[in-house]
């Protein structure tokens, strides 16, 4: 972190503070990406543990539990949807899309920031990135595997859903339309999830090889040594491992950015008013980010609380997490402005019609303004810090924003559908129970499957954490390293070897 | 020397001992070398005299193969196998083809990286000399190893003892068997 001159000379003219007054100063000057006095081992204990230990924190029970009962929703509805087909939901003509593909666009968008988190962030070297990538991660691959679930059920009969989906030889001899943004959208969120899932599972191997290291059980210890690949923490290993994670991030960068780019174009390609647009790529994509990052907040305040991760997990980083939703909460009002705009100076009838329709004449009119409420009006609190600093306050917002971003896929999706060229095939949607069981049931399964890392895995990556230890610096001769931490930090640059 | 001796392994305290001790190593002329850290230590690479690795060159070629088979398998459906003419366009629309290939462009390139790295790094290795010291368990908690390896030329058992003996901050050295 290059340091600002003032912030030097403040340090030269501290010189005759004592070690434990200028680590205070340090603190002070640079924001706290980890707090309390850890050693390479407290952090290895204090992660490694909640995996580790025999006992299991009786929260936990009562939260799987709930989850657990909650996705027992989706596994009902799942089964009812494959014995009677899809008219069990309220998907009919006009809406002939409806909360499936709303569902599906949510997910995989919360699934985003967390390929934000990992990739963009390690390119762009914030080290805020380091504690909370694990979990963000994590919650990338149970937010794409719900949204998965969508595509492959919606039709009622999946048996029949692989030959459009999927090029593979099959006995009809025919193939998928590779010109359709629907198949794009495959390659898209598949090789999405087969990514994010690599990514995930190579940023574990070195901790797995440290649970199993610590690991007293026999049985645990043996399952560590199966996935950890029989990782020994080697220089040579180490000089491949990150370059291998440094390419990954590198192709997940473009990767995050076109899979919301290809699934807006599942809109955008069609001809339907309010969705026959241009900018929907970059609007989804940065839809997707503030949704994700509302996600990521709603994890991990609970998470630092439950776990005593706070040393981890500091305000810092909540602020930063706050900021991006904030920013990335205004390109989408932007363009919910550009989109009635467009409306508005494109002068086509049918345009300007469904503006109107969506903002103030139709029927769903209140659902725009929800939506406005949600993700226009609640993030504007973050502008003052009582707010931005308050992990309440925060938490309320994300929630809010994470249902603002269901909302606006509503109004995307059905009020565009449901007054299209002709009043004569013009009709209301309206969700039935099973449509909203299916939805709260891949709420709970998400929940338990966040439950299940938590439990048997490590939440917040230590290898990584140990190299945001002022102990990590690789510096020249000094016998108590601990105690020169601002040595470190503010000489690094020099260009003399260690030895001289 | 001993018999059935993969090598002298010898922990530090600290990254700085490690990187500081590597260099003597790499110095006196020893090559078949590891240092072994708990976290990845960018001065390392220097120090021990490791190359850098043919990976990205590897998932360059997985990226241009992934490319190549996007392309050809819609160019194998849509113009050999299929061909169906669909809204006007041609059998061959390439701007239609660049999602699908542009994907299983990012999935090969992972792919490469991920395999390609575990297979140069020799993983999986279930079983491995240095695990037979039980402090080596710390390695991927608090502590730093450097290994010599017996098969080095310079190698000299009382020789390359002492030798780690000598470097500063040392806290043991181990021989390690087979």
């Amino acid at each position: 972190m290059a340091l600002k001159e003032k912030e030097k000379d403040q340090i030269a003219t501290t010189s005759a503070l004592s070690p434990k007054e200028l680590r205070e100063m340090h603190r002070k000057l640079v924001p706290a990406m980890i707090e309390g006095d850890h050693t390479f081992g407290t952090v290895s204990d204090k992660i490694g543990d909640v995996a580790l230990k025999r006992k299991t924190p009786f929260h936990w029970f009562i939260g799987v539990a709930i989850a657990f009962c909650v996705a027992q929703l989706l596994l009902f509805t799942t089964i009812w949807l494959l014995l009677k087909g899809i008219g069990i939901w309220g998907t009919n003509q006009p809406a002939g899309w409806a909360f499936p593909i709303i569902n599906f666009v949510w997910w995989i968008g919360i699934g985003h920031a967390g390929t934000l988190i990992s990739a963009i962030l390690l390119l762009l070297n914030q080290k805020w990135r380091t504690s909370i990538n694990r979990f963000a991660e994590a919650m990338t691959l149970f937010a794409v595997a719900n949204a998965a679930i969508f595509p492959l059920v919606h039709t009622g009969r999946p048996w029949l859903a692989a030959y459009w989906l999927f090029p593979y030889p099959n006995v009809m001899g025919i193939w998928p339309q590779f010109r359709s943004p629907l198949i794009w959208d495959v390659f898209a969120v598949s090789t999405y999830a087969t990514v994010s899932l690599l990514f995930w599972y190579v940023g574990l191997i070195p901790d797995l090889a440290t649970l199993r290291d610590r690991a007293k059980n026999p049985f645990f210890k043996f399952i560590y040594s199966i996935f950890s690949w029989g990782w020994r923490g080697s220089a040579r290993h180490l000089h491949r491992y990150e370059l291998a994670y440094l390419i990954l991030a590198g192709i997940s960068t473009p990767l995050v950015l076109s899979v919301h780019s290809l699934v807006s174009l599942d809109f955008a390609v069609s001809q339907i008013p309010g969705w026959h647009a241009t900018f929907f790529p970059p609007y989804f994509v940065a839809g997707a980010i503030y949704a994700g990052f509302a996600m990521v907040l709603i994890l991990c305040i609970p998470l630092r609380h439950l776990y005593n991760m706070k040393d981890f997990i500091t305000h810092t980083h909540l602020v930063f997490c706050g900021k991006v939703m904030m920013a990335t909460g205004f390109i989408v009002v932007y363009s919910y402005v550009m989109e009635a705009f467009f409306g508005w100076y494109g002068a086509s009838q049918y345009e300007w019609f469904m503006i109107k329709n969506r903002i103030w004449e139709g029927p769903y009119f209140f659902m725009y303004w929800l939506l406005i409420l949600c993700n226009g009006m609640a993030i504007q609190l973050l502008w003052f810090k009582r707010f931005r600093e308050s992990e309440f306050w925060l938490f309320f917002v994300s929630v809010i924003v994470s249902i603002g971003m269901w909302l606006e896929r509503f109004v995307i999706i059905v009020t565009s559908l449901h007054r299209d060229f002709l009043p004569s095939s013009w009709g209301m949607y309206s969700p039935t129970v099973f449509d909203i069981t299916m939805f709260v049931g891949t709420l709970g399964f998400f929940f338990t499957l966040i439950y299940l890392f938590v439990r048997f895995l490590p939440v917040i990556s230590i290898f990584e954490v140990r190299t945001l230890l002022p102990a990590a610096n690789v510096h020249g001769h000094s016998e108590d390293f601990e105690e020169n931490v601002l040595e470190v930090e503010y000489t690094y640059d020099r260009t003399d070897p260690p030895n001289a | 020397m001993e018999k059935n001796l993969y090598g002298l392994l010898v922990e530090f305290d600290s990254p700085t001992a490690l990187v500081d001790a590597a260099r003597q190593v790499r110095d006196a002329g020893y090559t078949n070398t590891d240092a072994f850290s708990p976290f990845p230590i960018h001065s390392i690479d220097e120090a021990l005299g490791i190359k850098r690795s043919i990976l990205p060159y590897l998932c360059f070629a997985g990226g241009i193969l992934g490319l190549a088979s996007g392309i050809g398998l819609q160019y194998f459906v849509h113009v050999i196998d299929y061909p169906i003419i669909v809204g006007g366009r041609p059998h061959m629309s390439l701007p239609a083809m660049i999602p699908p290939a542009y994907e299983l462009t990012i999935l090969f390139t992972a792919f490469t990286a991920v395999f390609g790295m575990l297979f140069l790094n020799g993983l999986p290795r279930p079983y491995h000399p240095v695990f037979n010291i039980s402090r080596f368990g710390l390695a991927s908690r608090e502590k730093f190893f450097l290994l010599i390896e017996a098969s080095d030329e310079t190698f000299d058992y009382e020789t390359t003892r002492s030798f780690l003996e000598d470097l500063e901050g040392q806290q043991e050295v181990f021989d390690v068997p087979e």
